[in-house]
């Protein structure tokens, strides 16, 4: 590439940095000070985080407890599923496979809609945290099964299991001492994946949430509609600071899967 | 054998039952209903004769295309500069351009008040350079932005994905050739990056139509058409209209990336 082009390059690359990281910078900027609209001239504060601790501090706990929760479930569904469609490819894995990914393709409100006209009715289902656990669920799933899938087809877990077998190891001694260790890295990937998207999901748990389950996407929904700028972006703040260590830790996990199999998780 | 055969299967149960009865019962109902009623399935056609929905409709296709051509060319560029150069603070740049993959659609849309708000730099500045505050997060401009900011990152990560394993050796050769920088881009790098654009260009637009957060924070006054079926559903209470609309969207958001499939990209969607 010639000097000019390699400069007009650059250039758009920054500008297109500056256009995603100003605003989160300003944000976490009026977040602690006193008043935005004078800048930081009217001084720093802690008394917004403080704030918002009080008011919506249950927010924060009930988005991580349906964020581990949802890894749970989308681990006890969605590693053997992997490990199905890895060592037995069928026309009915074929079929899961496409079904499960279907949630990707579809707007989560369509999605929130088609779920709220089947079990809206069931009032202990609907009320409870556990409909938004579902509704995450369904949609990290593929996250969690292509994953793990990635892993167990590099690291060839058919020759693997067959070491295993050959040795007099059942299915659920093989899967328990063979695949999940080997597979270990992608359950990594994918766990890591879910917790991020299912701490941010919006579209469905709008959908799905009652005044009595708000996660911290709602809660924030709700503060930019009816708390002044510090306030929204105190909270917003508080949303950077669990998310960036995931985001972090994802980072490394997939430099440590390249590194140590050379393979793209 | 036979007890393998039968293990895979046990593996493969729970999740089935789980994406039957909480997802696939559910789509099925969500059609019916929309098929539903006097109207019945004509209901289907008759929603996309009504102005307030083909507007919106219409509009949300065109904001759509728009911001995946904008996307395609920023991202694009971007992309394959960072994948084909390194250099102090390219890492920076990288989990800078990435980070936002995480912020759900509400942030998003706060982001853009924080940039074209009433509060927002864009408005400091021009107060400072023309003396006038201006304010654009709450038009068709916002969306657009907010649209632009949570697919860049998207696209760039799939385009570097591919730049980066772009064949050296065919670029020296046409090099050799005597080809110059420009030529060198438009016969040997987009054409090998072509499945990529088509891959992130399809993600592109199937989140931009299916996006709701960013509008439901802005508020615009332009109807786009998730935050339209959101306010049949609550507004009205018209659920068969909300259903058949949900499943229109729904329906072209999934042909745009299974039509993108088919041409020979891979492409998995995140939420929007």
């Amino acid at each position: 590439m010639n000097r000019v082009a390699y400069l007009l390059a650059l250039t758009l690359t920054v500008l297109t940095a500056a256009f995603l990281a100003v605003p989160s910078f300003m944000s976490m900027l009026a977040g602690v000070t006193q008043v935005y609209a004078r800048g930081i001239a009217s001084g720093l504060t802690t008394d917004w985080i403080v704030e918002v601790w009080a008011l919506y501090s249950g927010t924060v706990w009930r988005s991580l407890l349906i964020a581990l929760a949802t890894l749970i479930f989308t681990l006890l569904l969605g590693v053997p599923a992997a490990y199905s469609f890895v060592v037995r490819p069928t026309r009915l894995t074929r079929l899961i496979d496409e079904v499960m990914t279907l949630p990707l393709a579809i707007p989560g409100l369509a999605i929130a809609l088609a779920m709220l006209q089947v079990y809206g009715g069931w009032s202990w289902l609907r009320q409870s945290s556990f409909f938004i656990i579902i509704g995450h669920v369904i949609f990290t799933l593929p996250f969690m099964v292509r994953a793990v899938a990635a892993t167990l087809s590099a690291v060839d877990i058919k020759t693997l299991e067959e070491g295993a077998a050959s040795l007099g190891a059942g299915p659920l001694q093989r899967f328990v001492d063979v695949v999940i260790p080997a597979a270990a890295p992608g359950i990594l990937a994918g766990a890591l994946m879910v917790v991020t998207l299912s701490i941010g999901e919006f579209n469905l748990t709008w959908m799905l949430h009652t005044p009595l389950t708000k996660t911290l996407p709602v809660g924030l929904a709700d503060a930019y509609a009816s708390m002044r700028l510090e306030v929204a972006s105190a909270y917003t703040l508080v949303f950077f600071i669990m998310i960036i260590p995931l985001l972090v830790a994802m980072q490394m996990a997939a430099i440590a899967a390249r590194r140590s199999s050379g393979v793209r998780p | 054998m036979k007890s393998r055969q039968l293990f895979a299967l046990a593996c493969l149960l729970p999740l089935g039952i789980i994406l039957a009865a909480f997802f696939l019962i559910p789509l099925v109902r969500l059609f019916l209903i929309g098929g539903g009623g006097e109207a019945g399935f004509s209901r289907y056609f008759r929603v996309l004769t009504m102005p307030r929905y083909y507007e919106a409709l219409a509009s949300t296709t065109i904001l759509s295309l728009a911001v995946t051509a904008a996307t395609l060319l920023i991202g694009g560029i971007a992309g394959i500069f960072l994948a084909r150069n390194r250099f102090p603070g390219h890492g920076l740049l990288v989990a800078i351009l990435t980070f936002p993959l995480a912020f759900p659609g509400v942030v998003v849309g706060f982001m853009v008040i924080m940039l074209g708000g009433r509060l927002g730099i864009f408005g400091q500045m021009t107060l400072a350079l023309l003396g006038e505050r201006m304010v654009f997060a709450y038009s068709i401009i916002g969306l657009f932005v907010g649209y632009l900011y949570f697919s860049i990152p998207r696209v760039l990560l799939t385009v570097m994905g591919v730049a980066e394993k772009l064949d050296n050796q065919l670029i020296e050769a046409a090099r050799s050739l005597g080809a110059g920088p420009f030529a060198v881009q438009r016969d040997i790098v987009l054409p090998a990056l072509m499945p990529a654009f088509v891959a992130a260009g399809s993600i592109c637009f199937a989140t931009s139509m299916g996006a709701f957060g960013t509008a439901f924070t802005l508020a615009a006054k332009i109807d786009v058409l998730p935050m339209v079926i959101y306010n049949v559903f609550t507004e009205s209470a018209d659920m068969a209209t909300a259903a058949a609309l949900a499943v229109i969207l729904g329906l072209c958001t999934w042909a745009v990336l299974a039509l993108a499939r088919l041409y020979g990209g891979t492409n998995v969607a995140a939420a929007g």
